[in-house]
């Protein structure tokens, strides 16, 4: 059957699978080791190769080396493991090499427990490591998604010659809803134009982030700089729902717009107009359309597992001083009451 | 003399002019004068187009004085995080399977920062040659303390000496991964003189053989000179290699298993979509079209018990219930600091629209198999909702306005012989008073997904399901 119930989880493999992604490097932990499972069950399946590593250094570090090689590697992790695969990352970013990370996002700081949060939600859009670089970040809100953000995260990791993160939580990675597979399967070709296979058709090349020269680093951070404008002109993306006459909107995004979209049903039918604005890219933010929005006088409620993390990119985008904060977290998830009663508040 | 050593340029496996390095002097390394890794380079590039592998090679940078060794090396080439070289390595080494991995790497990156990728990659018998530099120093970043430097030996932050008290020990890494099964090549040798620099240019090669040979994990340690650092003329650095450091890090061959091992060929990655669907058994293109039904009012369930009590293969059966008859259907299985504590807990929303928040606080239905579930979740029902609990629990006040339906399930299972069906029997119980709008077929058909490997055992279990419906009926009607 092409459809099935699946975990939120198992479909990220479902969907890395089907994009080509040929290389896993995983270290357990939760909410995202159903991840590690399923690649350890199926990549050898196919032949594709699948490496538990001491660690998520280690694992990131790999993927690197795969992704050098030119191939489409998956690697995913939370909290604690993502904040040691920031090296790694901001060594992908600095060397230009395409590789999709999933964080099932736990709740923090430091151990914190394996609750869902969003709180790493700066870690991913902000850029992480060290340095002027940027992830592309993409956050579903379904299993459904889980599956076709993997696929479209290889496609914009590739595209760009850019780290590309998806942004879920444990709530995102345990559910469990229907998935409609992939239509297609997609045969990956290596780029021989950067990737270091080892043949004497890539020989030539070198993968490296380190430049001496002032100058030089300058003029590659310039050109970093001018891709992520790049992909914020070709590539934001994100989902309204009932905002074209919202005096409230809820803006969230992954498992929040969920909750958050339950609560604009319950206060339409109070007869209190809200919407919801859900963006789908959160880096690059899609700006643009809220600040449109916020031009025609809308309010705005951030609703987010974190202590307003996204709500700066909303004052950012909208040039509103007071954005409303909807929060929760150390593992527990919104209330719909929490949210009611500040849109009341507003209105 | 000094600029003279320096030059490399022109020799075989190494670009003939370094223009990555660019500035005047473009056949001339970076390396100070009587540096080991110089030599060392030339070593590797002379072995690799000796063996005819060149073009397969691909070279790993470390972070330390060899950052640079790619603007030498004639072959395919990534630099790596510090540390990180044998991890990386590992990474290029599985996708590619023909590559001819090479990790280079100083005593500081190897040792220290990158001790744990050292020893596991080892360990897991990579595919790699790994060329370890053992200059006892950290050379890059202005000579400091490193993993191997000798007990008394002055540094940048050792100013009176590396004290064993204080510092430990030189660490021997050829020792140490002697110690594990899988490495199949490990040797150790000098670069302090021509004498050594022969017998040094023979173990390159092997080591690289073996790559050539795809025969696994080979790891070369070298005795490398650092003149600079260790402020000594090259007369000096070459005794004081052959005397002390030698005395402390034996040069010999530790290992070679290569004559009786197998080559580690893996094969190629399968990307057929044919193949894709065959392992997720989407054999036919057929889809369960969700139906939009604007008229079907949402049914939050909330389904709990004791781990072991089937809680789960429950709710997947209700999931599959409610998706085979065209319903939108999400389930979410409940953290809670409970969650390693025996009890597991489950969301499962049914509706005839897009599903908002996959968690259900107040339930339609509670679906109870012990008497904490029945407890902490009895409170949350919505008014006109429907508790279902295994009367095994006891005797339950239900609050205002909510119907209660006890049946023993339990007992009905074990009865019908089958003691683990209890979760069959309340999915009867469920079927016949839950009111969740979905048919006995779609109850039944459930069965041939969640018993798609034991398919032997649905009859009993859709007699079980029948017989916990009838128990339901007569609880109703009491
Ligand atoms: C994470 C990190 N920590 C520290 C450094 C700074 N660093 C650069 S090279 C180096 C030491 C390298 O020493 P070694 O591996 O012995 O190589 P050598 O320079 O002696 O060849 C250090 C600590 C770094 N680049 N990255």
């Amino acid at each position: 059957m092409a459809t099935q119930l699946v975990a939120g989880n198992m479909a990220v493999i479902i969907g890395a699978l089907y994009a080509g992604c040929d290389c896993f490097f995983g270290y357990p932990i939760t909410p995202a080791s159903e991840i590690l499972h399923e690649a350890s069950r199926y990549f050898p399946k196919l032949s594709r190769k699948f490496v538990q590593a001491e660690s998520e250094e280690a694992a990131i570090n790999m993927a690197y080396g795969a992704a050098s090689a030119g191939h489409r590697v998956l690697a995913a992790s939370s909290g604690p493991g993502m904040s040691l695969k920031q090296e790694g990352i901001t060594y992908l970013a600095g060397s230009e090499i395409p590789c999709v990370i999933v964080d099932i996002q736990r709740a923090g700081p430091g151990l914190g427990n394996i609750g869902p949060e969003q709180s790493d939600y700066n870690q991913a859009c902000k850029g992480g490591g060290h340095g002027s670089y940027k992830n592309i970040v993409l956050a579903p809100n379904s299993v459904q998604e889980m599956c076709d953000f993997a696929m479209e995260a290889f496609k914009l990791a590739f595209k760009y010659r850019n780290p590309a993160i998806i942004l879920a939580d444990g709530v995102l990675g345990h559910m469990v809803e229907p998935l409609r597979f992939p239509q297609k399967a997609v045969v990956p070709e290596i780029d021989i134009s950067w990737a270091v296979n080892g043949n004497a058709a890539t020989k030539g090349n070198v993968l490296t982030s380190i430049f001496l020269n002032f100058d030089e680093l300058e003029r590659h951070n310039l050109k970093l700089q001018e891709k992520y404008l790049k992909i914020g002109d070709n590539e934001t993306a994100f989902e309204e729902y009932k905002v074209d006459d919202a005096d409230v909107v809820l803006v969230a995004y992954g498992i929040s717009s969920r909750i958050a979209k339950t609560a604009v049903d319950i206060a339409r039918s109070r007869g209190i107009k809200t919407g919801l604005y859900r963006p789908i890219t959160i880096y690059p933010f899609p700006d643009k359309r809220l600040s449109e929005l916020a031009g025609r006088g809308c309010r705005f409620i951030s609703v987010e597992m974190s202590n307003g993390q996204m709500r700066d990119d909303i004052r950012l985008a909208t040039g509103c001083a007071i954005v409303e904060l909807v929060c929760r977290y150390g593992g527990n998830l919104m209330q719909i009451d929490q949210i009611m009663q500040k849109i009341r508040e507003l209105t | 003399m000094a600029v003279k050593e320096r030059v490399i340029g022109g020799h075989p496996g190494l670009y003939a002019e370094f223009l990555r390095k660019g500035g005047i002097a473009p056949t001339a390394t970076h390396y100070c004068a009587g540096c080991g890794h110089g030599i060392l380079h030339k070593l590797i590039g002379e072995a690799i187009v000796d063996l005819g592998i060149q073009d397969r090679c691909v070279f790993l940078s470390p972070v330390g004085c060899a950052v640079f060794a790619y603007y030498y090396l004639d072959c395919g080439n990534i630099q790596a995080a510090h540390g990180r070289a044998s991890a990386v390595a590992t990474g290029v080494s599985r996708a590619e399977d023909n590559a001819i991995v090479i990790s280079y790497q100083g005593d500081g990156d190897l040792a220290s920062i990158g001790l744990n990728e050292t020893v596991q990659a080892a360990n897991r018998g990579e595919k790699m040659t790994v060329f370890f530099i053992n200059n006892i120093v950290y050379g890059m970043t202005g000579g400091q303390m490193a993993p191997t430097t000798l007990i008394g030996e002055v540094t940048a932050t050792t100013p009176s000496g590396r004290d064993p008290a204080e510092q430990g020990y030189p660490i021997h890494m050829c020792e140490l991964l002697d110690t594990l099964d899988a490495p199949i090549f490990i040797e150790r040798f000098s670069l302090s003189d021509i004498d050594h620099i022969r017998k040094a240019r023979r173990a390159v090669h092997k080591a690289m053989e073996i790559q050539r040979d795809k025969k696994g994990y080979a790891f070369v340690e070298v005795l490398s000179p650092c003149p600079t650092i260790l402020r000594m003329d090259a007369k000096t650095v070459e005794e004081f290699i052959n005397q002390p450091m030698e005395k402390e890090f034996p040069v010999k061959r530790f290992r070679d298993r290569s004559a009786e091992s197998k080559p580690i060929i893996r094969p190629d990655s399968n990307f057929s979509k044919e193949s894709l669907d065959n392992i997720f058994g989407c054999t036919t293109s057929e889809c369960i079209e969700i139906i939009d039904d604007h008229n079907f009012k949402a049914k939050g369930v909330k389904i709990a018990g004791f781990g072991g009590q089937g809680v789960l293969s429950m709710v997947l059966a209700l999931a599959q219930a409610a998706f085979g008859s065209g319903r939108y259907v999400s389930y979410y299985p409940d953290y809670g600091p409970e969650q390693r504590g025996g009890t597991s807990n489950c969301s499962v929303i049914i509706s005839g629209e897009a599903i908002g928040s996959p968690v259900v606080d107040q339930p339609d239905v509670l679906v109870a198999f012990n008497k904490p579930s029945l407890e902490k979740f009895g409170p949350s029902i919505k008014k006109g909702g429907i508790i279902i609990y295994d009367s095994q629990a006891g005797h339950y006040k239900a609050p205002e306005g909510v119907i209660v339906i006890s049946i023993p399930a339990a007992k009905i299972a074990t009865d019908m012989g089958v003691q683990q069906a209890a979760n069959t029997a309340m999915f009867g119980a469920l079927m016949e008073t839950g009111n969740l709008g979905l048919s006995r077929e779609a109850y039944s058909n459930a069965f041939k997904v969640t018993f798609a490997k034991k398919p032997q055992l649905i009859p009993l279990n859709l007699a079980i399901l029948d017989a916990g419906a009838e128990a339901a009926r007569k609880s109703l009607v009491n």
